[in-house]
């Protein structure tokens, strides 16, 4: 069954998760995605699951690498300094093949910046923060429904690659209220069903052989094999992940490509363009659509423009996806400046 | 014919890498034949460190995780809040406890974590080549203060159990030492008290166990179990601190 209510974009990446299995919240606040640890933690107690309000961001990430550890769905969320102090903790949720949930609601930066939306942490999220050869499956929602719809989704999908999911998303998105569908259904009222699953999740050796969650790996050799485990992973999530949507005709003469809170602004902006402009939205940043935009692009006949609040950063992504067939042009704002439409439609004129 | 001492199996049967003379093998096989006696080796879940015992893991013959760099405390938090019927254990060196882990321990103290601390406290890194630890003495030498450690400049030395006495949260402290027979009983009686004590539900319970560090301290085993006597215990006492 499902019902529609009007919702908050931090509430719904809230409600998402718990619809999805949550069993164990842990996070330090942090504006502005304040609302999501304070529904935890009357929300997750009342169906008797665990909130615990850490004494730092360090502490959430190995808060929920714990509760992973033991196989019990677990996330965390934060905004942009507090994903910089969570970046060690990836690094080893990626080597020790941990599912888990990470919601980074980004803010202006660098240092610690503004509370304005942002999406300068593209580079961080997609790039790896952290040390080591590592990926996390990254979505970007550009709406209030898919902030809902991912954070459900998440768990299963991370379970499925033992792997953590980043949703990225922004202030704006974070503290924007739209109507949206939720599922009605009683949470999983524990995890055991998920858990049974996990051959090696450590609960107690209980009728099995120990069980030992590492990633240090000091034989000659072992971790070489294990990175190359990793990265046949990768290819398969590659393969297998990738999400994007595509708005306006495939023949359009110029492509914007935008993700998260700008392609809703890009959104609106085609419709007054008219037929020569489509937009490319990547739904995964990683792993990102490049086939597709590979694929529209050719010489001589299409044009790019990507549109980023930040100084150009997935724009590397698209020059990469494009190879040298289109020209690509940017326009960005940083610091939490909000692209407007005036703007977007100001750089059309100049491509058309 | 009777046998009267074995392996516990608790313990792998998987020889020790550690330095001749290290106290890690004695404290790993001490929690060993505790958790044996109380019976919990198949609902024990330990959190190894980063340093010499993150080499805990090949030794223990029950669940064990890796923790980041001081972490141990968070993540068994994480582990013992959504299995609150395990014993969940760290196994924590005094770089990783109370240097660069030190708002993770005192916070899980705070929050009265029911779990074990078992802190192993050598004054020095051992895994990195004998590096000035927060433990380090005055005066001791180290490869970070190769004239010994200076008061007003490399600061002083913490003593963790008396610091982490001043919590209520924490049920039960003591400091031991692996270097003579009888601290080596004391410090298993020690470990005993202290899982009791998570499995009675009391709290966070830690042992300090002084431990010898032979090649990083230069000396040989028989020297460095005198000099913990004669230098270490002058600044770190002995016995029940809260229990």
């Amino acid at each position: 069954m499902e019902k529609k209510t009007l919702m908050k974009g931090n509430i719904a990446i809230a409600q998402g998760a718990i619809d999805g299995g949550l069993d164990a919240y842990f996070g330090y606040p942090i504006t502005p995605q304040n609302e999501i640890p304070e529904f935890m933690s009357k929300k997750l107690p009342e169906i008797n699951k665990v909130f615990i309000q850490a004494e730092s961001e360090l502490a959430s990430i190995n808060m929920v690498m714990g509760s992973a550890v033991a196989g019990f769905r677990s996330m965390t969320s934060s905004s942009s300094p507090g994903i910089s102090l969570m970046q060690e903790g990836l690094s080893y949720l990626c080597g020790c093949e941990l599912p888990c949930l990470i919601v980074n609601v980004q803010r202006g930066g660098p240092g610690l910046g503004n509370i304005s939306g942002s999406q300068a942490d593209y580079f961080q999220t997609v790039k790896g923060g952290g040390h080591g050869d590592y990926r996390l499956i990254a979505f970007a929602p550009d709406s209030v429904q898919e902030m809902y719809d991912f954070s459900l989704l998440s768990f299963e999908l991370s379970e499925k690659y033992r792997n953590p999911v980043m949703i990225l998303t922004d202030g704006v998105l974070g503290q924007m209220m739209e109507p949206i569908v939720v599922a009605i259904h009683e949470p999983r009222a524990t995890s055991h069903e998920p858990r049974a699953t996990k051959n090696w999740a450590l609960d107690g050796c209980a009728g099995r052989k120990p069980r030992l969650i590492r990633s240090l790996l000091m034989v000659e050799g072992e971790l070489e094999k294990h990175n190359w485990h990793l990265n046949r992973k990768y290819d398969d999530i590659t393969k297998s992940e990738v999400k994007y949507e595509i708005v306006g005709h495939k023949d359009a003469d110029v492509f914007i490509v935008a993700y998260g809170i700008v392609a809703r602004i890009c959104k609106s902006v085609i419709k007054d363009a008219g037929s020569k402009v489509g937009l490319i939205r990547p739904i995964t940043l990683w792993p990102f659509p490049s086939e597709i935009i590979s694929e529209i692009a050719s010489p001589g006949k299409k044009k790019f423009l990507t549109v980023e609040m930040n100084l150009g950063q997935m724009v590397e992504d698209v020059k990469l996806s494009v190879n040298g067939k289109s020209p690509v042009e940017f326009l960005g704002r940083p610091g939490g400046g909000l692209v407007t439409a005036e703007e977007i439609l100001q750089k059309l004129k100049g491509m058309l | 014919m009777k046998k009267i001492f074995s392996r516990p199996e608790s313990l792998k049967d998987t020889p020790h890498l550690y330095c001749p003379g290290c106290g890690h093998g004695i404290i790993h096989r001490l929690i060993a034949e505790v958790i044996d006696e109380l019976g919990v080796r198949e609902k024990t879940i330990g959190v190894a460190p980063v340093g010499c015992a993150v080499f805990a893991y090949d030794y223990f013959n029950f669940d064990v995780t890796e923790a980041p760099h001081g972490r141990p405390p968070a993540v068994a938090t994480g582990i013992k809040r959504v299995l609150p019927d395990r014993v969940v254990f760290t196994y924590q060196g005094d770089g990783d406890l109370a240097a660069i882990g030190t708002a993770e321990i005192i916070h899980a103290a705070a929050r009265s974590e029911n779990i074990t601390v078992i802190f192993v406290n050598n004054a020095n890194y051992g895994m990195t080549g004998g590096q000035m630890a927060p433990t380090t003495l005055i005066g001791q030498k180290t490869s970070t203060t190769p004239e010994g450690r200076i008061e007003n400049c490399h600061g002083l030395p913490i003593k963790v159990s008396e610091l982490m006495a001043i919590f209520d949260g924490v049920s039960y402290i003591e400091r031991t030492a692996v270097n003579t027979p009888k601290n080596i009983l004391r410090t298993r009686k020690a470990i005993k008290m202290a899982f009791e004590a998570q499995i009675e539900n009391k709290g966070l319970s830690l042992v300090e166990i002084l431990s010898q560090c032979p090649v990083e301290w230069h000396m040989n085993p028989v020297v460095s179990a005198k000099w913990l006597d004669e230098e270490m215990l002058k600044f770190y006492p002995l016995g029940v601190i809260k229990g």
